[in-house]
Protein backbone atom coordinates (compact mmCIF):
# COMPACT_ATOMS: atom_id res chain seq x y z
CA UNK A 1 0.00 0.00 0.00
CA UNK A 2 1.32 3.21 -1.30
CA UNK A 3 1.60 6.20 1.48
CA UNK A 4 -1.23 8.24 0.24
CA UNK A 5 -3.83 5.65 0.32
CA UNK A 6 -2.17 5.43 4.11
CA UNK A 7 -3.11 8.96 4.37
CA UNK A 8 -6.28 8.60 2.85
CA UNK A 9 -7.34 5.83 5.44
CA UNK A 10 -6.73 7.62 8.50
CA UNK A 11 -8.54 10.93 6.61
CA UNK A 12 -11.68 8.72 6.43
CA UNK A 13 -11.20 7.23 9.57
CA UNK A 14 -10.85 10.58 11.21
CA UNK A 15 -13.64 12.10 9.25
CA UNK A 16 -16.51 9.76 9.69
CA UNK A 17 -16.86 9.74 13.50
CA UNK A 18 -16.29 13.52 13.26
CA UNK A 19 -19.24 13.74 10.83
CA UNK A 20 -21.50 11.18 13.05
CA UNK A 21 -21.33 13.27 15.97
CA UNK A 22 -21.75 16.33 14.35
CA UNK A 23 -25.24 14.62 12.87
CA UNK A 24 -25.89 13.41 15.76
CA UNK A 25 -25.75 17.03 17.79
CA UNK A 26 -26.59 19.06 14.71
CA UNK A 27 -29.92 21.16 16.42
CA UNK A 28 -31.24 21.78 12.56
CA UNK A 29 -33.23 18.70 11.74
CA UNK A 30 -32.52 19.30 8.02
CA UNK A 31 -28.62 19.71 8.24
CA UNK A 32 -28.76 16.39 10.84
CA UNK A 33 -30.31 15.01 7.30
CA UNK A 34 -28.00 16.55 4.79
CA UNK A 35 -24.85 15.12 6.88
CA UNK A 36 -26.55 11.92 7.14
CA UNK A 37 -26.73 11.18 3.16
CA UNK A 38 -22.81 12.37 3.28
CA UNK A 39 -21.97 10.05 5.88
CA UNK A 40 -23.63 7.47 3.81
CA UNK A 41 -21.65 8.37 0.63
CA UNK A 42 -18.44 8.05 2.66
CA UNK A 43 -19.55 5.04 4.54
CA UNK A 44 -19.58 3.52 1.57
CA UNK A 45 -16.16 4.39 0.49
CA UNK A 46 -14.90 2.96 3.79
CA UNK A 47 -16.22 -0.18 3.25
CA UNK A 48 -14.39 -0.38 -0.23
CA UNK A 49 -11.64 0.43 1.58
CA UNK A 50 -12.53 -3.01 4.04
CA UNK A 51 -12.51 -4.77 0.90
CA UNK A 52 -16.50 -5.30 1.65
CA UNK A 53 -17.68 -4.21 -2.00
CA UNK A 54 -21.44 -5.76 -1.19
CA UNK A 55 -22.13 -3.88 1.80
CA UNK A 56 -20.12 -0.90 -0.11
CA UNK A 57 -22.85 -1.47 -2.95
CA UNK A 58 -25.48 -1.44 -0.48
CA UNK A 59 -24.69 1.45 1.83
CA UNK A 60 -24.38 3.61 -1.54
CA UNK A 61 -28.15 1.88 -2.58
CA UNK A 62 -29.89 2.55 0.77
CA UNK A 63 -27.65 4.79 3.07
CA UNK A 64 -27.12 7.18 0.64
CA UNK A 65 -29.73 7.48 -2.24
CA UNK A 66 -32.79 6.14 -0.48
CA UNK A 67 -32.96 6.76 3.15
CA UNK A 68 -31.90 10.30 1.93
CA UNK A 69 -34.92 10.63 0.01
CA UNK A 70 -37.13 9.23 2.57
CA UNK A 71 -35.68 11.46 5.06
CA UNK A 72 -36.15 14.30 3.36
CA UNK A 73 -39.59 13.91 1.98
CA UNK A 74 -39.93 13.06 6.10
CA UNK A 75 -39.20 16.71 6.85
CA UNK A 76 -41.71 18.18 5.03
CA UNK A 77 -44.16 16.12 6.83
CA UNK A 78 -42.89 16.81 10.05
CA UNK A 79 -43.39 20.48 8.85
CA UNK A 80 -47.01 20.31 7.65
CA UNK A 81 -48.20 18.53 10.92
CA UNK A 82 -46.11 21.26 12.89
CA UNK A 83 -48.23 23.63 10.89
CA UNK A 84 -51.88 22.27 10.69
CA UNK A 85 -51.93 21.04 14.39
CA UNK A 86 -49.51 23.72 16.17
CA UNK A 87 -47.31 20.34 17.38
CA UNK A 88 -45.27 21.94 20.12
CA UNK A 89 -41.73 21.24 18.16
CA UNK A 90 -38.26 20.07 21.12
CA UNK A 91 -36.78 23.13 20.33
CA UNK A 92 -40.31 25.55 21.10
CA UNK A 93 -40.66 23.59 24.09
CA UNK A 94 -37.49 24.11 25.51
CA UNK A 95 -37.49 27.74 24.33
CA UNK A 96 -41.01 28.14 26.34
CA UNK A 97 -39.39 26.44 28.94
CA UNK A 98 -36.40 28.61 29.53
CA UNK A 99 -38.64 31.25 29.42
CA UNK A 100 -40.32 30.10 32.69
CA UNK A 101 -39.41 31.64 36.22
CA UNK A 102 -36.36 29.03 37.74
CA UNK A 103 -39.02 26.98 39.97
CA UNK A 104 -41.29 25.97 37.28
CA UNK A 105 -38.50 24.29 35.04
CA UNK A 106 -38.46 20.65 35.14
CA UNK A 107 -36.45 19.35 38.11
CA UNK A 108 -36.37 15.82 36.88
CA UNK A 109 -32.92 16.22 35.84
CA UNK A 110 -30.42 14.13 38.11
CA UNK A 111 -32.94 11.41 38.67
CA UNK A 112 -33.22 11.02 34.67
CA UNK A 113 -29.43 11.09 34.81
CA UNK A 114 -28.99 8.59 37.24
CA UNK A 115 -31.66 6.08 35.83
CA UNK A 116 -30.21 6.35 32.36
CA UNK A 117 -27.10 5.69 33.55
CA UNK A 118 -28.60 2.84 35.44
CA UNK A 119 -30.37 1.27 31.90
CA UNK A 120 -27.14 1.80 30.27
CA UNK A 121 -25.47 -0.11 32.60
CA UNK A 122 -27.59 -3.09 32.81
CA UNK A 123 -26.98 -2.91 29.01
CA UNK A 124 -23.21 -2.94 29.23
CA UNK A 125 -23.93 -6.20 31.99
CA UNK A 126 -26.21 -7.96 29.56
CA UNK A 127 -24.22 -7.43 26.50
CA UNK A 128 -20.98 -8.61 28.07
CA UNK A 129 -22.72 -11.32 29.64
CA UNK A 130 -23.85 -12.39 26.10
CA UNK A 131 -20.37 -11.98 24.75
CA UNK A 132 -18.98 -14.14 27.70
CA UNK A 133 -21.23 -17.02 27.04
CA UNK A 134 -20.93 -17.52 23.00
CA UNK A 135 -18.94 -19.65 22.06
CA UNK A 136 -15.56 -18.96 20.00
CA UNK A 137 -15.74 -20.64 16.75
CA UNK A 138 -12.54 -22.75 16.92
CA UNK A 139 -11.03 -21.71 13.49
CA UNK A 140 -11.65 -18.59 11.13
CA UNK A 141 -14.89 -18.64 9.05
CA UNK A 142 -13.49 -17.81 5.62
CA UNK A 143 -11.12 -20.82 5.30
CA UNK A 144 -14.37 -23.22 5.98
CA UNK A 145 -16.36 -20.92 3.56
CA UNK A 146 -13.54 -21.22 0.96
CA UNK A 147 -13.27 -25.23 1.03
CA UNK A 148 -17.22 -25.20 0.40
CA UNK A 149 -17.59 -23.22 -2.45
CA UNK A 150 -17.57 -25.82 -4.57
CA UNK A 151 -20.88 -26.79 -3.86
CA UNK A 152 -22.85 -23.74 -3.20
CA UNK A 153 -24.00 -23.30 -6.70
CA UNK A 154 -22.61 -20.23 -6.87
CA UNK A 155 -18.97 -18.31 -7.40
CA UNK A 156 -19.44 -15.31 -5.21
CA UNK A 157 -18.18 -16.35 -0.93
CA UNK A 158 -20.64 -13.83 0.00
CA UNK A 159 -23.58 -14.86 -2.06
CA UNK A 160 -22.86 -18.47 -0.85
CA UNK A 161 -23.01 -17.77 2.70
CA UNK A 162 -26.20 -15.18 2.28
CA UNK A 163 -28.40 -17.58 -0.23
CA UNK A 164 -27.30 -21.20 0.60
CA UNK A 165 -24.61 -21.71 3.93
CA UNK A 166 -26.74 -19.19 5.80
CA UNK A 167 -29.98 -19.21 3.51
CA UNK A 168 -32.12 -19.51 6.71
CA UNK A 169 -30.97 -16.11 8.06
CA UNK A 170 -31.74 -14.50 4.91
CA UNK A 171 -35.15 -16.28 4.90
CA UNK A 172 -35.77 -14.37 8.09
CA UNK A 173 -34.72 -11.65 7.37
CA UNK A 174 -36.76 -11.24 4.08
CA UNK A 175 -39.66 -12.24 6.86
CA UNK A 176 -38.72 -8.91 9.00
CA UNK A 177 -38.60 -6.76 5.72
CA UNK A 178 -42.22 -7.95 4.69
CA UNK A 179 -43.19 -7.86 8.49
CA UNK A 180 -42.45 -4.08 8.05
CA UNK A 181 -44.41 -3.35 4.73
CA UNK A 182 -47.49 -5.25 6.82
CA UNK A 183 -46.81 -3.18 9.44
CA UNK A 184 -46.55 0.27 7.60
CA UNK A 185 -49.85 -0.95 5.59
CA UNK A 186 -51.77 -1.44 8.80
CA UNK A 187 -50.87 1.67 10.37
CA UNK A 188 -51.84 4.20 7.33
CA UNK A 189 -52.97 5.03 3.74
CA UNK A 190 -51.01 6.68 1.52
CA UNK A 191 -51.43 10.15 2.41
CA UNK A 192 -52.97 11.70 -0.58
CA UNK A 193 -50.34 14.20 -1.16
CA UNK A 194 -51.72 17.71 -1.96
CA UNK A 195 -50.74 17.48 -5.79
CA UNK A 196 -47.74 19.33 -6.26
CA UNK A 197 -46.66 21.27 -9.34
CA UNK A 198 -46.84 18.89 -12.19
CA UNK A 199 -43.09 17.88 -12.91
CA UNK A 200 -41.75 20.05 -15.84
CA UNK A 201 -39.65 18.93 -18.52
CA UNK A 202 -36.23 18.69 -16.94
CA UNK A 203 -37.92 16.58 -14.30
CA UNK A 204 -39.85 14.30 -16.76
CA UNK A 205 -37.20 13.65 -19.14
CA UNK A 206 -34.53 12.78 -15.70
CA UNK A 207 -37.65 10.22 -14.97
CA UNK A 208 -37.77 8.94 -18.50
CA UNK A 209 -34.22 8.90 -18.28
CA UNK A 210 -33.49 6.95 -15.22
CA UNK A 211 -36.17 4.47 -14.10
CA UNK A 212 -35.45 1.61 -17.14
CA UNK A 213 -31.63 2.17 -16.44
CA UNK A 214 -32.11 1.71 -12.54
CA UNK A 215 -34.81 -1.75 -13.81
CA UNK A 216 -31.89 -2.89 -15.86
CA UNK A 217 -29.10 -2.02 -13.18
CA UNK A 218 -31.20 -3.72 -10.54
CA UNK A 219 -31.21 -6.88 -12.84
CA UNK A 220 -27.80 -6.63 -13.51
CA UNK A 221 -26.88 -6.07 -10.00
CA UNK A 222 -28.96 -9.81 -8.96
CA UNK A 223 -27.54 -11.71 -12.03
CA UNK A 224 -23.83 -10.33 -11.50
CA UNK A 225 -24.17 -11.46 -7.80
CA UNK A 226 -23.91 -15.07 -8.29
CA UNK A 227 -19.82 -14.38 -9.01
CA UNK A 228 -18.89 -10.90 -7.84
CA UNK A 229 -20.45 -8.16 -5.53
CA UNK A 230 -24.07 -7.35 -5.82
CA UNK A 231 -27.38 -9.54 -5.14
CA UNK A 232 -30.64 -9.25 -4.08
CA UNK A 233 -30.44 -6.66 -1.50
CA UNK A 234 -28.47 -4.33 -3.80
CA UNK A 235 -30.61 -4.81 -6.93
CA UNK A 236 -33.99 -4.77 -4.58
CA UNK A 237 -32.55 -1.33 -3.34
CA UNK A 238 -32.01 0.51 -7.02
CA UNK A 239 -35.12 -1.13 -8.15
CA UNK A 240 -37.06 0.70 -4.86
CA UNK A 241 -35.03 3.96 -5.90
CA UNK A 242 -36.31 3.68 -9.68
CA UNK A 243 -40.29 3.33 -7.49
CA UNK A 244 -39.44 6.34 -5.34
CA UNK A 245 -38.25 8.29 -7.92
CA UNK A 246 -41.59 7.87 -10.02
CA UNK A 247 -43.00 8.56 -6.60
CA UNK A 248 -41.38 11.89 -6.31
CA UNK A 249 -42.47 13.38 -9.68
CA UNK A 250 -46.09 11.89 -9.18
CA UNK A 251 -46.21 10.29 -12.31
CA UNK A 252 -49.97 9.34 -12.67
CA UNK A 253 -48.90 5.54 -13.26
CA UNK A 254 -47.73 4.54 -10.26
CA UNK A 255 -51.21 5.73 -8.71
CA UNK A 256 -52.81 3.34 -11.13
CA UNK A 257 -51.20 0.16 -10.30
CA UNK A 258 -54.11 -1.83 -8.52
CA UNK A 259 -53.09 -3.04 -5.67
CA UNK A 260 -53.91 -6.28 -5.68
CA UNK A 261 -50.40 -6.28 -8.32
CA UNK A 262 -48.61 -4.23 -5.18
CA UNK A 263 -49.77 -6.89 -2.77
CA UNK A 264 -48.65 -10.01 -5.20
CA UNK A 265 -45.45 -8.03 -5.63
CA UNK A 266 -45.00 -7.65 -2.13
CA UNK A 267 -45.91 -11.41 -1.08
CA UNK A 268 -43.59 -12.65 -4.23
CA UNK A 269 -39.99 -13.14 -2.59
CA UNK A 270 -41.24 -14.20 0.63
CA UNK A 271 -43.68 -16.71 -0.58
CA UNK A 272 -41.28 -18.43 -3.42
CA UNK A 273 -38.12 -18.77 -0.88
CA UNK A 274 -40.56 -20.15 1.78
CA UNK A 275 -41.83 -22.49 -1.04
CA UNK A 276 -38.64 -23.24 -1.96
CA UNK A 277 -37.35 -24.55 1.47
CA UNK A 278 -40.27 -26.38 1.66
CA UNK A 279 -39.33 -27.75 -1.82
CA UNK A 280 -35.98 -28.99 -0.25
CA UNK A 281 -37.20 -30.90 1.85
CA UNK A 282 -39.82 -32.56 -0.11
CA UNK A 283 -37.07 -33.57 -2.38
CA UNK A 284 -35.30 -35.25 0.80
CA UNK A 285 -33.07 -32.74 1.64
CA UNK A 286 -32.73 -30.11 4.83
CA UNK A 287 -34.66 -26.82 4.70
CA UNK A 288 -32.75 -25.00 1.77
CA UNK A 289 -30.15 -28.14 0.84
CA UNK A 290 -30.82 -27.27 -2.19
CA UNK A 291 -30.16 -30.10 -5.14
CA UNK A 292 -26.34 -30.11 -6.07
CA UNK A 293 -26.66 -29.77 -9.48
CA UNK A 294 -28.99 -26.85 -9.52
CA UNK A 295 -28.25 -25.39 -6.51
CA UNK A 296 -27.02 -22.14 -8.67
CA UNK A 297 -30.25 -22.25 -10.80
CA UNK A 298 -32.27 -22.28 -7.14
CA UNK A 299 -30.57 -19.11 -6.19
CA UNK A 300 -30.19 -17.08 -9.16
CA UNK A 301 -34.43 -17.50 -9.18
CA UNK A 302 -34.88 -16.92 -4.90
CA UNK A 303 -32.70 -14.21 -5.75
CA UNK A 304 -34.72 -12.21 -8.71
CA UNK A 305 -38.03 -12.92 -7.10
CA UNK A 306 -36.64 -11.43 -3.48
CA UNK A 307 -35.20 -8.65 -5.10
CA UNK A 308 -38.68 -7.87 -7.05
CA UNK A 309 -40.16 -7.76 -3.72
CA UNK A 310 -37.26 -6.03 -1.77
CA UNK A 311 -37.96 -3.09 -4.34
CA UNK A 312 -41.49 -3.14 -3.83
CA UNK A 313 -41.54 -3.02 -0.17
CA UNK A 314 -38.88 -0.43 0.25
CA UNK A 315 -40.65 1.97 -2.24
CA UNK A 316 -44.06 0.71 -0.35
CA UNK A 317 -41.96 1.70 3.13
CA UNK A 318 -41.17 5.22 1.04
CA UNK A 319 -45.12 5.63 0.47
CA UNK A 320 -46.06 5.06 3.88
CA UNK A 321 -48.97 3.17 3.92
CA UNK A 322 -51.36 1.10 1.72
CA UNK A 323 -52.37 1.44 -1.49
CA UNK A 324 -56.16 3.00 -1.44
CA UNK A 325 -58.93 0.44 -2.69
CA UNK A 326 -60.07 0.37 -6.08
CA UNK A 327 -63.19 2.68 -5.89
CA UNK A 328 -61.51 5.41 -3.69
CA UNK A 329 -58.30 4.92 -5.99
CA UNK A 330 -60.58 6.60 -9.01
CA UNK A 331 -61.01 9.43 -7.22
CA UNK A 332 -57.80 9.83 -7.16
CA UNK A 333 -56.93 9.20 -10.65
CA UNK A 334 -59.30 11.87 -11.83
CA UNK A 335 -58.74 14.60 -9.27
CA UNK A 336 -54.85 14.69 -10.12
CA UNK A 337 -56.06 14.01 -14.10
CA UNK A 338 -57.79 17.57 -13.54
CA UNK A 339 -54.96 19.47 -11.37
CA UNK A 340 -53.08 18.21 -14.56
CA UNK A 341 -55.04 20.39 -16.82
CA UNK A 342 -55.22 22.78 -14.38
CA UNK A 343 -51.52 23.49 -13.61
CA UNK A 344 -50.77 22.95 -17.60
CA UNK A 345 -47.58 20.14 -17.90
CA UNK A 346 -44.41 22.11 -17.98
CA UNK A 347 -45.09 24.91 -15.90
CA UNK B 1 -0.87 0.84 -5.86
CA UNK B 2 0.47 3.29 -8.96
CA UNK B 3 1.06 6.78 -7.29
CA UNK B 4 -1.11 8.64 -9.50
CA UNK B 5 -4.35 7.06 -8.75
CA UNK B 6 -3.92 7.37 -4.94
CA UNK B 7 -2.45 10.40 -4.47
CA UNK B 8 -5.43 11.74 -7.19
CA UNK B 9 -7.96 9.79 -4.64
CA UNK B 10 -6.58 11.66 -1.64
CA UNK B 11 -6.82 14.62 -3.63
CA UNK B 12 -10.61 14.31 -4.43
CA UNK B 13 -11.10 13.17 -0.34
CA UNK B 14 -10.05 16.58 0.91
CA UNK B 15 -11.86 18.00 -1.40
CA UNK B 16 -14.73 16.28 0.09
CA UNK B 17 -13.78 16.91 3.58
CA UNK B 18 -13.62 20.72 2.71
CA UNK B 19 -16.89 20.84 1.26
CA UNK B 20 -18.28 19.48 5.17
CA UNK B 21 -17.30 22.73 6.06
CA UNK B 22 -20.16 23.96 3.52
CA UNK B 23 -22.86 21.79 4.97
CA UNK B 24 -22.30 23.04 8.37
CA UNK B 25 -22.09 26.42 7.63
CA UNK B 26 -25.32 26.75 5.16
CA UNK B 27 -26.28 29.09 5.38
CA UNK B 28 -29.63 27.94 3.34
CA UNK B 29 -30.37 24.38 2.97
CA UNK B 30 -29.90 24.49 -0.31
CA UNK B 31 -26.11 25.13 0.16
CA UNK B 32 -25.79 21.80 2.59
CA UNK B 33 -27.81 19.79 -0.29
CA UNK B 34 -25.60 21.06 -2.76
CA UNK B 35 -22.45 19.79 -0.80
CA UNK B 36 -24.03 16.63 -0.42
CA UNK B 37 -24.00 16.57 -4.48
CA UNK B 38 -20.47 17.23 -4.63
CA UNK B 39 -19.64 14.12 -2.35
CA UNK B 40 -22.00 11.91 -5.26
CA UNK B 41 -19.34 13.73 -7.93
CA UNK B 42 -16.32 13.41 -6.01
CA UNK B 43 -17.04 9.70 -5.05
CA UNK B 44 -17.43 8.46 -8.18
CA UNK B 45 -14.24 9.98 -9.47
CA UNK B 46 -12.83 8.34 -6.19
CA UNK B 47 -13.80 4.90 -6.83
CA UNK B 48 -13.61 4.90 -10.32
CA UNK B 49 -9.33 6.26 -9.50
CA UNK B 50 -9.50 3.28 -7.07
CA UNK B 51 -11.07 0.61 -9.37
CA UNK B 52 -8.09 1.67 -11.64
CA UNK B 53 -5.40 1.49 -8.90
CA UNK B 54 -6.45 -1.44 -7.17
CA UNK B 55 -7.75 -3.43 -10.41
CA UNK B 56 -10.60 -4.30 -8.78
CA UNK B 57 -13.54 -3.97 -11.35
CA UNK B 58 -16.25 -4.34 -8.74
CA UNK B 59 -15.94 -0.64 -7.54
CA UNK B 60 -17.09 0.63 -11.36
CA UNK B 61 -20.25 -1.03 -10.34
CA UNK B 62 -20.81 0.75 -7.27
CA UNK B 63 -19.65 3.89 -9.13
CA UNK B 64 -22.41 2.87 -11.32
CA UNK B 65 -25.23 3.15 -8.34
CA UNK B 66 -23.71 6.30 -6.66
CA UNK B 67 -23.99 7.97 -10.57
CA UNK B 68 -27.31 6.31 -10.87
CA UNK B 69 -28.93 7.30 -7.49
CA UNK B 70 -26.94 10.62 -7.57
CA UNK B 71 -30.17 12.39 -8.49
CA UNK B 72 -32.90 10.94 -6.02
CA UNK B 73 -31.83 13.60 -2.83
CA UNK B 74 -31.62 16.49 -4.77
CA UNK B 75 -35.24 16.03 -6.30
CA UNK B 76 -36.37 14.67 -3.02
CA UNK B 77 -35.57 18.21 -1.52
CA UNK B 78 -36.18 20.28 -4.93
CA UNK B 79 -39.55 19.03 -4.85
CA UNK B 80 -40.68 17.92 -1.06
CA UNK B 81 -38.21 19.58 1.16
CA UNK B 82 -38.52 22.87 -0.32
CA UNK B 83 -40.74 22.52 -3.24
CA UNK B 84 -44.84 24.16 -3.08
CA UNK B 85 -45.53 25.94 -0.21
CA UNK B 86 -44.16 28.75 1.51
CA UNK B 87 -42.63 28.45 5.06
CA UNK C 1 0.59 1.74 -25.73
CA UNK C 2 2.76 3.36 -23.83
CA UNK C 3 1.55 7.03 -24.85
CA UNK C 4 -1.88 6.30 -24.45
CA UNK C 5 -1.23 5.37 -21.03
CA UNK C 6 0.97 9.08 -20.46
CA UNK C 7 -2.10 10.71 -22.30
CA UNK C 8 -4.18 9.30 -19.85
CA UNK C 9 -2.10 10.00 -16.66
CA UNK C 10 -2.01 14.00 -18.29
CA UNK C 11 -5.93 13.78 -18.40
CA UNK C 12 -6.36 12.79 -14.59
CA UNK C 13 -3.93 15.03 -13.43
CA UNK C 14 -5.62 18.01 -15.79
CA UNK C 15 -9.34 17.06 -14.12
CA UNK C 16 -7.83 16.90 -10.24
CA UNK C 17 -7.43 21.00 -10.28
CA UNK C 18 -11.88 20.67 -11.63
CA UNK C 19 -12.34 19.54 -8.31
CA UNK C 20 -10.75 21.07 -6.81
CA UNK C 21 -11.53 24.66 -7.73
CA UNK C 22 -15.25 23.06 -7.56
CA UNK C 23 -14.87 22.79 -3.59
CA UNK C 24 -13.14 26.09 -3.81
CA UNK C 25 -16.13 27.32 -5.24
CA UNK C 26 -18.54 26.05 -3.11
CA UNK C 27 -16.63 27.52 0.24
CA UNK C 28 -15.98 30.57 -1.36
CA UNK C 29 -18.67 31.91 -3.97
CA UNK C 30 -20.99 34.43 -2.40
CA UNK C 31 -24.46 32.98 -3.39
CA UNK C 32 -26.69 29.98 -3.76
CA UNK C 33 -27.36 30.49 -7.42
CA UNK C 34 -23.01 31.04 -8.18
CA UNK C 35 -22.12 28.11 -5.83
CA UNK C 36 -24.46 25.93 -8.28
CA UNK C 37 -22.33 27.39 -11.14
CA UNK C 38 -19.28 26.26 -9.87
CA UNK C 39 -20.17 22.78 -8.74
CA UNK C 40 -22.13 21.26 -11.61
CA UNK C 41 -19.80 22.93 -13.84
CA UNK C 42 -16.25 22.60 -13.04
CA UNK C 43 -17.18 18.77 -11.38
CA UNK C 44 -18.07 17.60 -14.15
CA UNK C 45 -15.25 18.63 -16.36
CA UNK C 46 -13.18 17.57 -13.76
CA UNK C 47 -15.10 13.90 -13.97
CA UNK C 48 -14.78 13.95 -17.68
CA UNK C 49 -11.12 13.93 -17.38
CA UNK C 50 -10.37 11.46 -14.97
CA UNK C 51 -13.49 9.24 -16.88
CA UNK C 52 -11.18 10.38 -20.37
CA UNK C 53 -7.70 9.41 -18.79
CA UNK C 54 -8.81 6.18 -17.70
CA UNK C 55 -10.74 5.04 -20.46
CA UNK C 56 -7.34 5.67 -22.47
CA UNK C 57 -5.89 3.57 -20.07
CA UNK C 58 -8.61 1.19 -20.10
CA UNK C 59 -7.53 -2.15 -21.65
CA UNK C 60 -11.10 -3.77 -22.48
CA UNK C 61 -13.21 -1.93 -24.44
CA UNK C 62 -16.73 -2.95 -21.92
CA UNK C 63 -14.19 -1.03 -19.34
CA UNK C 64 -14.33 2.27 -21.59
CA UNK C 65 -18.24 1.75 -22.34
CA UNK C 66 -19.26 1.85 -18.46
CA UNK C 67 -16.56 4.41 -17.49
CA UNK C 68 -18.69 6.47 -20.41
CA UNK C 69 -21.84 5.15 -18.91
CA UNK C 70 -21.31 6.67 -16.06
CA UNK C 71 -19.97 10.21 -17.11
CA UNK C 72 -23.16 10.55 -18.49
CA UNK C 73 -25.32 9.61 -15.77
CA UNK C 74 -23.61 11.94 -13.80
CA UNK C 75 -23.79 14.80 -16.08
CA UNK C 76 -27.80 14.31 -16.96
CA UNK C 77 -28.01 13.69 -12.61
CA UNK C 78 -26.32 17.10 -11.51
CA UNK C 79 -27.73 18.89 -14.33
CA UNK C 80 -31.08 18.13 -13.35
CA UNK C 81 -30.65 18.36 -9.58
CA UNK C 82 -29.07 21.81 -10.35
CA UNK C 83 -31.78 23.04 -12.40
CA UNK C 84 -34.29 21.42 -9.84
CA UNK C 85 -32.52 23.09 -6.88
CA UNK C 86 -32.10 26.55 -8.83
CA UNK C 87 -35.70 26.67 -9.37
CA UNK C 88 -36.78 25.99 -5.91
CA UNK C 89 -34.35 29.05 -4.61
CA UNK C 90 -35.91 31.25 -6.78
CA UNK C 91 -39.63 30.11 -5.84
CA UNK C 92 -37.97 30.60 -1.95
CA UNK C 93 -37.54 34.19 -3.27
CA UNK C 94 -33.86 33.97 -3.07
CA UNK C 95 -32.26 37.28 -4.61
CA UNK C 96 -29.02 36.95 -6.66
CA UNK C 97 -26.33 38.08 -5.49
CA UNK C 98 -25.23 41.26 -7.24
CA UNK C 99 -22.01 43.32 -7.09
CA UNK C 100 -23.32 46.49 -5.79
Amino acid sequence: MTDAMGIFDIMLALVLPWLGWRLLASPNLFRAVVLFISLGLLMSLAWVRLHAPDVALAEAAIGAGLTGALFLSALRRLERLRDSERRLDYAEKREEEQNLPPEKRRKSKPVAYVLALFLLSVFLLLLGGALLKTPVAPGRLGPAVAGQMGQSGVQSRVTAVLLNFRGYDTLLEVMVLFLAALGVWSLTRVRQTPQEKVPGPVLATLVRLLVPLMITVAGYLVWIGSSRAGGAFQGGAVLAAAGVLLLLANVTVVRQIPSTLLRWALVLGPLLFLLSAVACMSIGGNLLEYPRQSAGSWILLIESATAVSIGVTLAALYAGGRPHEPAAREAIVDKSADTKVKNGEGA
Amino acid sequence: MNWLYSTAALCLLSAIVAGLLRILRGPTAADSMLAAQLFGTCGVAILLLLSKGLDWLVLQDIALVFALLAALAAVAFALRTWGGTER
Amino acid sequence: MAFLHNLGTICILIGIPFFVSGTIGLLRFPDIYTRLHALTKADNVGLGFVVLGLALQAEQWNTVARLLLIWLLVLVASSASCHLVARAALRKKIQPWSRS
